[in-house]
This record gives C-alpha cells, sequence and structure tokens, in this order.
C-alpha cells in the first residue's frame, strides 16, 4: 500500500476520470446528473464519495461499471489502468466490468436475486471472466465466503439469499464482487442499510480486504462520518459537480466548501451536549434540468454573494497543495491567498483540474 | 406451507360438489324451459307413447328424484361408472378412456408450441420496451388476441391445407393414434395445436413482459449487470425465473382451459376426443349421460390442475417454500 | 446518518435513476394521448352500430335468395358483398347479424354486472359467511372450461335461440363481475372515508351505494367491453359448433359455419364474416384496454 501511495505522479494511475459527464435524456429535458467531475486513484488507495441523494454520486460510479440508466450519454475519459473506456464496444466493456472493477450495492435485501443459490451468484462472473472450471469455481466460492467471515460457507453457498441475515448477504455480496480479483472495488452506500452494529463490521471487512489486496476503493456514501477514518481522500459532490476534493485528514480540519461545512454540521457527534442537535441542510439541492448557472450551493448557503448566484465557481487549489474546491467564499478564507489553479502545479491533482478547465 | 395445502383441499370439496350436483341436475334444467322434454330422447320412436317414455325414462333411472340420483351417480362415479350413452349404449368410461389421449395430446402441445414462442418473444420484448420490436409485437399480440379460433383453424386450413393457395402441407382433417401410426399423428397434430396455440400467445406474451419490465427494476438485475454477464445470460438467468411466476401459474389453467377448449379444432379438424363427442352428444338429441359424465370429468380435471398449479407454484419460488 | 434529515426533507432519488413509478408515470403519460388506432376502432363500432339500426333499410332480405349462389364479392352494387350458398345476400346478412352480436355482447354483459356487482359488494360489505358461499358458487362456475359450460346449457335449453344463448352467456359473465367488483370494493371499503362513514353509523345499504358503487363503477365498465368482445365470441364459437343461433336467423358465427365446407370455392364468403368479427372484437379490444389503463384494472384483482 506504501509503495503505491509513493509512486511518483508520472506512473498510469489505477483509476484515472477526466471530465466525465453524465447527462440524461429525460422527457423534461436534458439532466446533467454528473457534469464534469474528474479525479484519480492509484492502487491501494481509497476514495471516499460524499454526497447527499441527487449529488450524482451514485451516478458516477454506476457509469464506471456501465448500469446507468439506457437515457444515459456518457462522455469524457475514464482510464482503467491506462485502458480508455468510455466508448468501447460493449463486448469489451463487459470484461472488464465485474472483473476489474467490481461492485457492493447498497441494500443487500434487494441486491441478490431471490430465486438463484448463492454459490451460482458467486460463480457466474469466474465462469464469465476467467478460464476456470464448474468445480473450481465453486471451491472459489466456498473459499471467498470463508474470507468475509461466513461460517459454515459450504452449507451457506447452497442456500438462497433469503435465508441469510442482512449481514450476512451484504458480506455474500462482497464476496461476489471479489470473485475475479478485481483492482478497484466500489462499495455504493455498501452499509446504508444495514444495522449499527453491522455497519461498522462491514465497513472493518471492506477496509480489511482493501489493504489485504491492495486494490484501490471507492467508498461511496452520504455520511462523511463514514469515510471519515477509512479513506485517504475525500471528494464532495453536489449537484452533479465535484465541490471540494482534499487527502482525508486535511478536509476535516480544514474544510473550505460551505457545503462540506454543511454537512460536517449535520452530523451527530457524541463529543458534545445532546442539546447540541446536529443541523440539517435547510432547503434542498437545484433541480439539474432546469439550473442555470451560478454556485448550486448559493441558494442553500448563508454566506452567498451576488457573485455565487451569478458566476460557477472552479476547482481550485490554495497554493501547491493538494486541496480543492470550488468556492467563491471558502471557509476560512481570510486565513489564506486563494489561487486559482491555471497550471499544473506538480501535485497529480491539480494537473488533473487543468483537464477540467481544458 | 401445509396449511395453505389443507386450505386449497378443503376448498375443493364444496366446488367438486356443486360441479358434479350442477350436471346431475342437467335434466331438471331441460324441463324447466319445456316439461315435455326428455332425457332419452335419443331412444324416441315416433310410434312412442308418454307410457313408453315414462318407462325408457324409468330404465335409465330418470324417475328418481334428482338427490337420489346424485347419491347413485357418486356411488357409481367414484367406482368408475359413468352410466351408459342412451345412444349408444357405450359405457361412458370407455368411451373417454378412448378419447382423453387426443384431447391431451392437443391441448399439451398447444401448450408447449404457446410457450415456445411466447417466451422469446416476451423476454425479448421487455428487454426492447418501448422500441420498435416491443411495439411490433404489442400490435401482432393485439391483432392476435381478436383471433378466435374458430377463425384461424379456417384461416390455416385455407392458407396451409388446402389446394390452391399455399399449398397443401398438412392433411385437412382427420387423426391418427400415435400409438398406430406416429408421423401422422404428427401431421394431423400440427395445425390444430397450432390454432389453439395462437390463442395463448398473445396473453402469455403480455403476461411475461410485464413481469419481466417489473423484473429488470429490480437491484439484482443491476448487480448482475455489474459483473460484466451478457445480456442474454442476464436476461434468461437472472430475469427470466423471478418473472416466470405468474406464466407458470397461468400456463396450468391454461392446460385445463385447453382440454376443455379443444371443442372447436376437434370438430373442425374431425379429431376423435373429448370435446367431440360432448358436441356430437348434444346434437344427437341430447345424450345426457355423454354430456355430463364428459363434461365432469373435464371439469374436476380442471379442478384438480389448479390445486396442483398451486402447489407447483409452492415449490418453484424458494421465497413462498420457506413458509 | 448525518443526512437522514436532509434526505427525507428531499423525498429524492437518486438523479437520474429511474425509478419503477417513474416509468410507470411515464407509461400512463404515453396512453393517455389517444393514437390512431383508438379513433379507428371507434369508427368501426360506430358502423357497427349503424348496421344495427339500419339493416331493415337494406334493399334484399336476410332469408330470401337474391339471385345466385356464392356471387363472388365486389362484383356488384348494392350487394357488393356477394351471396351465400342459398343466394342471399351477404350484406344483408352481415348487418344482422351486428344485430345478434349486439345483443349477445350487451344483454349477458349487463346481467353479469347487476347480478355480479351486487353479490360483489354484498360479499365485500359482509365477508364471513356470505362471502364464502357465493365464492364457492363462483368457483364451481369458474371450475368449468367455459365453452363447455356454454354448452352443457346449450344442450339444456335445446333448441338454441338469440335468447337462449344470451342466458347461457350471462351465467358465464356473473363470476368475472362478481370476483372484479368484490375485489374492488373490498380495496375501498378499507380507505378511509368508508371507516369514516362506517363509523358514523351509516347503514349497510347506503355504505354500498353511496359509498362503494360509485368508486367501482368506472373499473367495471372499463372491463365490461373487454367482456363484450368475449361474448361475442362465444357466440361465434358456438354457432360454428352448429348448435348456435339456428339459421336463416344471420349470426357471424353460424355464417362461418355454414360455408366453411366451400371454403375453396367461395373464400370470400367464410372470411367475410371472419374480418367483421374479428374488427369488432379488435376494436373492443383496442377501446378495453384503454379504459382499463385509464382506470387502472389490474388483471391481478380479478
Amino acid at each position: 500500500m506504501d509503495r503505491n501511495k509513493d509512486a511518483p505522479a508520472s506512473d498510469v494511475p489505477l483509476l484515472e476520470v477526466a471530465d466525465l459527464k453524465v447527462h440524461l435524456n429525460t422527457p423534461r429535458g436534458l439532466l446533467k446528473a454528473v457534469d464534469g467531475v474528474s479525479f484519480r486513484i492509484a492502487r491501494g488507495e481509497t476514495l471516499g464519495l460524499v454526497g447527499e441523494s441527487g449529488s450524482g454520486k451514485s451516478m458516477l460510479v454506476r457509469s464506471l461499471m456501465g448500469i446507468s440508466p439506457s437515457i444515459a450519454k456518457i462522455s469524457g475519459s475514464v482510464k482503467l489502468d491506462g485502458d480508455e473506456l468510455v466508448g468501447i464496444p460493449r463486448k469489451q466493456a463487459r470484461s472488464i466490468w465485474g472483473n476489474r472493477i467490481a461492485m457492493v450495492f447498497q441494500d443487500p435485501m434487494t441486491s441478490l436475486n431471490p430465486v438463484v443459490r448463492i454459490e451460482r451468484q458467486l460463480t457466474e462472473p469466474m465462469r464469465e471472466h476467467m478460464e476456470i472450471s464448474r468445480a473450481d469455481a465453486k471451491v472459489r466460492a466456498v473459499d471467498l465466503l470463508k474470507q468475509v467471515g461466513i461460517p459454515e460457507p459450504e452449507k451457506r453457498a447452497k442456500q438462497y439469499p433469503h435465508q441469510l441475515s442482512g449481514g450476512m448477504r451484504q458480506r455474500v455480496t462482497i464476496a461476489m464482487a471479489l470473485a475475479c480479483d478485481p483492482d478497484l472495488l466500489i462499495a455504493d452506500e455498501a452499509t446504508t442499510a444495514l444495522d449499527v452494529t453491522v455497519q461498522r463490521q462491514i465497513l472493518d471487512l471492506l477496509e480489511e480486504i482493501q489493504e489485504d489486496r491492495g486494490m484501490g476503493m471507492i467508498l461511496v456514501s452520504h455520511d462523511l462520518g463514514v469515510v471519515a477514518g477509512r479513506t485517504d481522500e475525500i471528494a464532495v459532490m453536489y449537484a452533479g459537480r465535484m465541490v471540494e476534493h482534499s487527502p482525508t485528514d486535511d478536509l476535516f480540519v480544514h474544510r473550505r466548501h460551505r457545503y462540506t461545512e454543511a454537512l460536517l454540521a449535520a452530523v451527530p457527534r457524541l463529543d458534545v451536549p445532546k442539546t447540541m442537535r446536529p443541523s440539517p441542510i435547510a432547503g434542498s439541492p437545484p433541480d439539474l434540468v432546469t439550473f442555470k448557472g451560478g454556485c448550486a450551493f448559493a441558494a442553500r448557503c448563508d454566506t452567498a454573494a451576488d457573485v455565487c448566484h451569478t458566476e460557477r465557481p472552479d476547482l481550485r487549489a490554495n497554493g501547491n497543495s493538494l486541496h480543492l474546491f470550488a468556492c467563491h467564499h471558502p471557509v476560512g478564507e481570510d486565513e489564506a491567498l486563494d489561487v486559482p489553479v491555471t497550471v499544473g502545479a506538480g501535485a497529480s491533482t491539480s494537473t488533473e483540474t487543468k483537464e477540467v478547465s481544458a | 406451507m401445509w396449511r395453505l395445502l389443507g386450505r386449497k383441499v378443503l376448498h375443493l370439496i364444496p366446488v367438486l360438489f356443486l360441479v358434479t350436483f350442477a350436471t346431475t341436475a342437467m335434466p331438471e334444467m331441460m324441463k324447466l324451459g319445456d316439461s315435455s322434454k326428455t332425457p332419452v330422447a335419443a331412444k324416441l320412436t315416433p310410434d312412442m307413447t308418454p307410457a313408453d317414455v315414462k318407462a325408457l325414462e324409468k330404465e335409465y333411472g330418470y324417475d328418481k328424484p334428482l338427490f337420489e340420483r346424485y347419491t347413485d351417480w357418486v356411488g357409481d362415479a367414484v367406482t368408475g361408472d359413468l352410466g351408459k350413452s342412451i345412444a349408444t349404449d357405450q359405457p361412458v368410461m370407455e368411451s373417454i378412456k378412448e378419447r382423453y389421449p387426443a384431447t391431451l395430446e392437443l391441448a399439451v402441445t398447444a401448450l408447449l408450441i404457446a410457450l415456445l414462442v411466447a417466451v422469446p418473444l416476451g423476454v425479448w420484448s421487455a428487454a426492447k420496451a418501448g422500441r420498435l420490436p416491443d411495439k411490433i409485437m404489442g400490435g401482432m399480440s393485439s391483432a392476435l388476441l381478436a383471433v378466435p379460433p374458430f377463425i384461424s383453424s379456417v384461416l390455416l386450413v385455407y392458407l396451409f391445407a388446402a389446394p390452391g393457395t399455399l399449398g397443401q402441407v398438412f392433411p385437412n382433417t382427420g387423426w391418427a393414434k400415435f400409438s398406430e401410426d406416429p408421423g401422422g399423428n404428427i401431421e394431423y397434430l400440427i395445425l390444430p395445436a397450432i390454432v389453439l396455440a395462437l390463442a395463448e400467445i398473445p396473453q402469455f406474451l403480455r403476461l411475461l413482459r410485464s413481469d419481466m419490465l417489473g423484473t429488470l427494476q429490480e437491484d439484482y438485475i443491476l448487480t448482475a449487470r455489474s459483473k460484466g454477464l451478457s445480456t442474454p445470460y442476464v436476461l434468461f438467468r437472472h430475469a427470466l425465473r423471478p418473472s416466470s411466476f405468474s406464466l407458470i401459474t397461468i400456463s396450468g389453467l391454461t392446460l385445463g382451459r385447453l382440454i376443455g377448449g379443444t371443442v372447436i379444432v376437434e370438430v373442425y379438424f374431425s379429431i376423435p376426443g373429448l370435446g367431440q363427442s360432448i358436441v356430437g352428444a348434444i346434437q344427437a338429441n341430447n345424450d345426457v349421460p355423454v354430456v355430463q359424465g364428459t363434461v365432469v370429468v373435464i371439469a374436476v380435471g380442471y379442478v384438480l390442475l389448479n390445486a396442483l398449479v398451486d402447489i407447483g407454484y409452492m415449490l418453484i419460488d424458494p421465497r413462498v417454500r420457506a413458509r | 446518518m448525518s443526512l437522514v434529515e436532509t434526505e427525507n426533507s428531499l423525498g429524492l432519488t437518486e438523479s437520474g435513476v429511474e425509478s419503477p413509478g417513474e416509468a410507470a408515470a411515464e407509461i400512463k403519460a404515453k396512453k393517455k394521448r389517444p393514437g390512431i388506432l383508438w379513433y379507428l376502432s371507434l369508427g368501426w363500432i360506430g358502423i357497427v352500430i349503424l348496421m344495427v339500426l339500419f339493416a331493415d333499410l337494406l334493399p334484399a332480405e336476410y332469408d330470401k335468395p337474391i339471385g345466385e349462389s356464392h356471387l363472388a364479392p365486389f362484383q356488384s352494387w348494392p350487394e357488393f358483398l356477394g351471396t351465400d350458398y342459398l343466394g342471399r345476400s351477404t350484406l344483408t346478412r352481415i348487418a344482422l347479424g351486428a344485430r345478434t352480436s349486439l345483443i349477445v355482447a350487451t344483454v349477458p354483459v349487463a346481467l353479469g354486472i347487476l347480478i355480479g356487482g351486487l353479490l360483489g359488494l354484498a360479499s365485500a360489505y359482509f365477508r364471513g359467511t356470505v362471502e364464502a358461499i357465493v365464492d364457492i358458487v363462483a368457483d364451481a362456475l369458474l371450475a368449468f372450461p367455459p365453452l363447455l359450460l356454454l354448452l352443457m346449457l346449450a344442450s339444456a335449453f335445446k333448441p338454441p335461440s338469440v335468447w337462449n344463448i344470451t342466458a347461457g352467456l350471462a351465467v358465464l359473465a356473473v363470476p368475472g363481475f362478481y370476483r372484479l367488483t368484490k375485489a374492488n370494493a373490498i380495496a375501498q371499503s378499507k380507505r378511509e372515508y368508508v371507516v369514516v362513514a362506517r363509523a358514523m353509523g351509516a347503514k349497510p345499504g347506503r355504505i354500498m351505494f353511496r359509498e362503494l358503487m360509485p368508486n367501482t363503477v368506472a373499473v367495471i365498465l372499463s372491463y365490461a367491453v373487454i367482456v363484450m368482445a368475449v361474448m361475442i365470441v362465444a357466440e361465434g364459437s358456438l354457432s360454428f359448433l352448429g348448435v348456435g343461433v339456428p339459421d336463416p336467423e344471420p349470426s357471424w358465427g353460424g355464417m362461418v359455419f355454414k360455408e366453411k365446407d366451400a371454403l375453396e370455392d367461395a373464400p370470400g364468403q367464410v372470411f367475410i364474416p371472419c374480418a367483421v368479427l374479428f374488427l369488432t372484437v379488435f376494436s373492443l379490444n383496442v377501446i378495453g384496454d384503454r379504459l382499463r389503463a385509464k382506470f387502472d384494472v389490474r388483471e391481478s384483482n380479478l
């Protein structure tokens, strides 16, 4: 893991997303669900993708897996180990989905097929992507179940999903995602539907697996608390765009975007008195079909000025920092100089910002 | 599950009672309209006096009151005796045994043809929902739904079994027993079976399409697609089975309905099945025991088949099975 | 957990991911625009009604020969449909056949709605024993394959006439309407306004007719259109078997029955009644389907 982290920026990253757009042709008009997002993930690195419902985070990861709705138009660039994924034939893309990138879904109650035995759901990606015999695949399936901490894996393999508890099922979906040893694992709100105690176990399991295998991982959540201690970097999405992107440690200390701040204020904390309730964010995100310009968060922002309603802020960094944000009046503005990113500033994350504006 | 089963069986009893009782009451129903009618009309000759008719009625047991006749009939029926034809004196059970294989073969073949056509088309239609193939199939099934078997029989015979049009591909009418002439049996079977299948295809297709559309919205379809599986695999392996429960139920019911609904094609294609014997018996001066016996056998079979379908339903859906 | 409040207040689904509800709404919106098929169907049903009304004004009589037998269609005017095996006017017989079809389509359906509807409302209101008994009778009727039940009734009420067949078809129609009304009324009776009415001490009759019935009518009527098509087919099938409306009384199914042996010599005379029946059934199906989509009648209610 460390080896990967120290690798120079010139090395090909595991995943490089540049100016990715997912536009949906809805009956009401063009919906820009994801509108120009860029980021990269190195091997062994975990990215937390945070935003509320409708922020486009699920759309973003689904477009990576080829499961966006049929009305979606995807443009931009997604490179996995340098191989472009956008625009390649479906047959070729299929050899990547479930094989080199795999996904764990939100609700284990609905994401497993109720009438297909667990064994078969585990072995089918192997049979599709690996040269493996039916018998070997079955052995591997049981082994995977054991790895994700399922007791009596031989027995469980023969069962149907409804015979397992929610936490067990999520372990099964994780095993399913690991079936072909993916390089990148995407966990889309993988714990949201689970009990709090089970949530923790599943998150620990994901972290452990990621470290053991040195995979890249995207942890999608609406909950900053979930991604806080388990990610290397955090990207905050709002209304289809990335509004803040920073190494995890730095984000919590020096959050810059007003939306991120509001998100943090909404996290329930145990270390403050009960009277200080978490404060929900007032208002709702803009309608992405009719939204015209300016900062998408302006309408809900306490500090919004005129410029916020007219001009869209681009992602920029504070000097050479890896901490990017898109806000006209960031938190702690007076503390530092704001230098809009115009040229590559050396850091990998800034080069990618250049691509955005290009 | 067992309790569910028990309730089903319990419900069967009154239904079976009503079905058998209603058929026993046929002579009473006849007399309701015109009291001069008699269930033994087939044996009447012009020179018979009313006393002769009474004697004849007595010979066949129609002088007894309805309830006594019913208990007698049930007593006989459980020993496999359904009375004998008034016109020919042939035991009804014998005629049923002789004729049911043709009807059953016809119904099963029709059902298989209908499923073989409707399942892939229904899956395809759902996969292409709202697009051209779906629209074409939707239009075709609407049209087919308005073609009753008696029209498609005439049309298909005109097209495929009459000289002059597309040529005589199939024999016009007739039947050969499979045990005696398998090739001939299949030749005679195809056209009537297609006629019956055509009437069922649109319902199957529509049902499967709408259930598939529901299933394709499910999260586990996204999961399957995210595994990089091919579209046909996802459709047939992951979506078809959970979508096919109502289709299976309907297929079972359809088989029952077909056994009773082969009447038209049996008569038109001169197939010696159960339906033909019922129509024949009605035309031959109301041969009551034949109509009664045959109808009861079909109706009871239908009721039992429905119950079996329910059980089959439980077996196929692991979620129901668990209960 | 942090965004639970905001999420609830938004009630949004993940933007762009089409939920089943959305898809259904879209399909519904599509159905709202009547297509060309809808107008053609209405047009054809209009023609059938004109035939029913003005059949007597046609020049030829239905039971008298007007010329040679088996004149091909589209050869002469005004008898543009030719003649049947007895040299009778096919045009007149088709027009009068429409009258037969209209009777067998409307009367049994009306009776079915009346009897089935009343029983359904009663079952839905009283539940318990009443429901159990009616259910069993309905199940018993449905246990007969429909055509067989019809044949049995036809055999009991021999010789066949339009009214005998109509009575038989009515028996066939009742269980379907019973089940539909009951299912609907039960669904309705769980709604608040009925519970309120009951709590306020409204009498059963009032609840049944004032609260339950009006909300069920639209659903029943859209189903009725489909059943009308089924009835026309059933009469046609009976006539095709030779146990339907007897000659010389004209009926579309009977015309096919009488001409089917002349299929090779005079295909036109076989296919004209077939086509007329097909168009009528198709139109009724189109109209019924649209009404059903509008009033949201689900097959599962039946």
